[in-house]
Formats: C-alpha cells, structure tokens, sequence
C-alpha cells in the first residue's frame, strides 16, 4: 500500500506550499512589510541592513501567523461569504488544526525572533500585535461589536510603530501618527467594501455597521472618518517625518478621498445600486492607492533627509 | 520491479519538501549573517565572566 492510498483513506486535504502562503493573508503582509520598512527608514537611529532585513521578515512572519489564526477561528463565517469562501480552510485545502498548529508555532517564532534580531520592546510589540488582532479582534469584537473594523484598524496599524522601535529601542510621537494614519483609514476603507459586497456581511450574521445600523448610517460614518482623516493626514506633514513632498501627496490624496466621501454621503440605495455601486468601487480603490502614497511620500522624505533635502529644513 | 509515481502528490509533496528545505536554509543563513553583524558591531560586549580556576 502506497501512501498516496492512505491518504486517500483517511480523506485529509493535501496542502501545497502555495495554500499554507495563503493562509497568512498575503496581501494584509504587503502592507505590513511596507509600512514597517517606512517606520524603520523614517527613524532617526540607521539600522544595519542584515538586522532591518531580519526584524521586516519577523515582523511579516507575526503578521502572518496572525492572519492563519484569524483564518483558523474565522473559518466558519469565512465559508458563508463570498469575498472569503476560497480561502485555504473553507475550499478545503488546509485543515482549522494545521491552520492553528502554523500560526501558534510561527507567532512564538517571529517574537523571539524580533526581540534577538531588533530589540525586547520590539518583539514584546509584536507579541501584542498578534495578541490583539487574534484575541480581542478575531475571537471578542468582530462579532460583537458594529464598530469591529475600528479595532482591526488598530491591530493593522501597529508594524510602522514596531519598525522604528526596532531602530530606536523606544517611543517617540511619530511613529504614533503613522499608526493614527492607518487606524483611521481603515474604516472607512472597509466600510465602503461593506456597501457594495451587500450581502456578504448579512449572510455571515457579523455586526458590520451596514447590517446594525444600516447604510445612510456607514455613509455618514465613511464621511466623518474621511474628514478626520484629512486633518489628521495633513498635519503630520508639519512634523519631523513630514516635509514638501509628502504635503503635496498629502492635499492631492486627501482632496480626492474627502470628494469621494462626500459623493458616497451625498447617495442612497436606489442611485447606488443603479449604477451598481460605481462610487463605492471607485472610492475602495482610491482607498488603497491612499494609504500606498502616503507611506510612500512619507519614505521618499525618510530617504532624502540624509541629504538635506527631505522634511522642512 | 521499478517502483513508479502513482499520484500527482507525490510532485506536490516533492514541492513542499523542497520549499521548506530552503526556508530553513535561509533561516540558517540569515541566523549566521545576524550573529556576525552583532557581534563585530561595537555595541557587542562580552559578558564578564570570572574564571575559576
């Protein structure tokens, strides 16, 4: 008997290395690696490149082990939803225990990891990070709470704090205007997904603030999260990570994303689901391209300074 | 008697195996390269160890 046929038997999925890859949202570690590798350039302390190396890959390894643990607990709502159903675990592909057993073993990998490679207060982070998207996201708030995608916000927004801690081995404000710029980007990032992925959210039965309060409610919500946003994206230009070039992006981008806000507001139903939710659509992909420049602009500053031309001196 | 692939898995399998052994690979490369730059960085100190003797 051959162990082909056993397998056979016992009916158990045979995973690829591309589905265990899946399994840690690979494109929720695009964001981390590039916003954490912005915290670290944009620090005022240089890192040695193998050690910056290192601490990036640690911290999108946590990222990672994170998002199997969230596709582990999710897996039952993540088969009721369109937008997620070919996910590893609901096609069938990878087992809810090996899900586990590889974000477990590597969560525990990339913190000890982070705290030889960069520093304690780094790896510590991390281990919150996980902590907190796992525990009081994943398994406490996303179902029960409509303002769930607050909380994740937070959780996404934590690796540009943990790169520069990695380079600094401390706090400064900085780093917490970048986490303030991805924590209020998401909702309304997310929100506009809820209103045109319509039924996606209600199928699941997870409080979405499109299924509790309903969508002239998520449209006001995406506007005053927009405006807070502008303010907020504007004036870190004036800091010490801030400077010309990321000003100009600053006032383009957020001009265009307070527009398409207020066309989202200035809508209901009927005229959205006519044209089948065109500004919706158009203001989730601006939402990306948003947050990208910003880091972006943020970098292109980080890389100048050295040479006199980056921030406002 | 030759022995013959029986399954598409075992293609796959032989994929996997070899993905992981170059992950760990790297991570040993990686381990070697992190512990000569700490140690040839200044900050390195050894610890101060008395020698009994």
């Amino acid at each position: 008997m051959t162990d082909v046929s056993y397998t056979a038997q016992t009916e158990e999925p045979e995973a690829s290395l591309r589905d265990y890859y899946e399994l840690m949202k690979p494109r929720v570690m695009q964001l981390v690696v590039f916003t954490a590798v912005v915290g670290l350039i944009a620090a005022p302390v240089s890192v040695h490149p193998i050690v910056g190396f290192a601490s990036i890959l640690f911290i999108a390894i946590g990222a990672g082990a994170s998002g199997a643990l969230n596709m582990w607990w999710d897996a039952d709502i993540d088969s009721v939803m369109k937008r997620t159903a070919k996910r590893p675990i609901p096609a069938g592909k990878v087992m809810p225990s090996e899900a586990l057993n590889l974000g477990v073993a590597l969560s525990g990998l990339s913190v000890m990891m982070l705290c030889l490679a960069g520093n304690l207060l780094a790896g510590a982070m991390l281990a919150f990070t996980i902590f907190f998207y796992v525990v009081v996201y994943s398994m406490w708030l996303k179902r029960s709470t409509p303002q769930n995608i607050v909380f994740c916000g937070a959780a996404g927004a934590f690796p540009p704090v943990i790169g520069w801690v990695v380079a600094t081995g401390s706090m400064a404000i900085e780093p917490w205007l970048m986490f303030a710029l991805i924590f209020m980007w998401t909702p309304p990032h997310f929100w506009a997904l809820a209103l045109f992925m319509r039924n996606d959210y209600d199928d699941a039965q997870v409080p979405m603030l499109t299924v509790t309060h309903g969508r002239p409610s998520t449209r006001r919500h995406i506007l005053i999260y927009t405006v807070l946003l502008f303010v907020l994206a504007i004036g870190t230009a004036f800091t010490s990570i801030g400077g010309p070039v990321y000003l100009a992006a600053a006032v383009i981008l957020n001009v265009l994303f307070l527009k398409g806000a207020y066309a989202i507001w200035n809508r209901d139903e009927v005229i959205a689901d006519a044209d089948d939710y065109l500004v919706e659509r158009k203001f989730f992909k601006l939402s990306l391209w948003y947050l990208f420049l910003h880091f972006g602009a943020l970098l292109i500053e980080a890389v100048l300074r050295p040479y006199g031309l980056g921030g406002w001196s | 008697m030759t022995m013959k692939k029986e399954h598409e898995l075992h293609t796959r399998r032989k994929g996997r195996n070899i993905g992981v052994g170059l992950m760990l690979g790297g991570f040993v490369i990686l381990i070697m390269a992190l512990t000569y730059v700490k140690i040839t960085s200044g900050a390195f100190e050894l610890p101060n160890i008395e020698v009994s003797q």
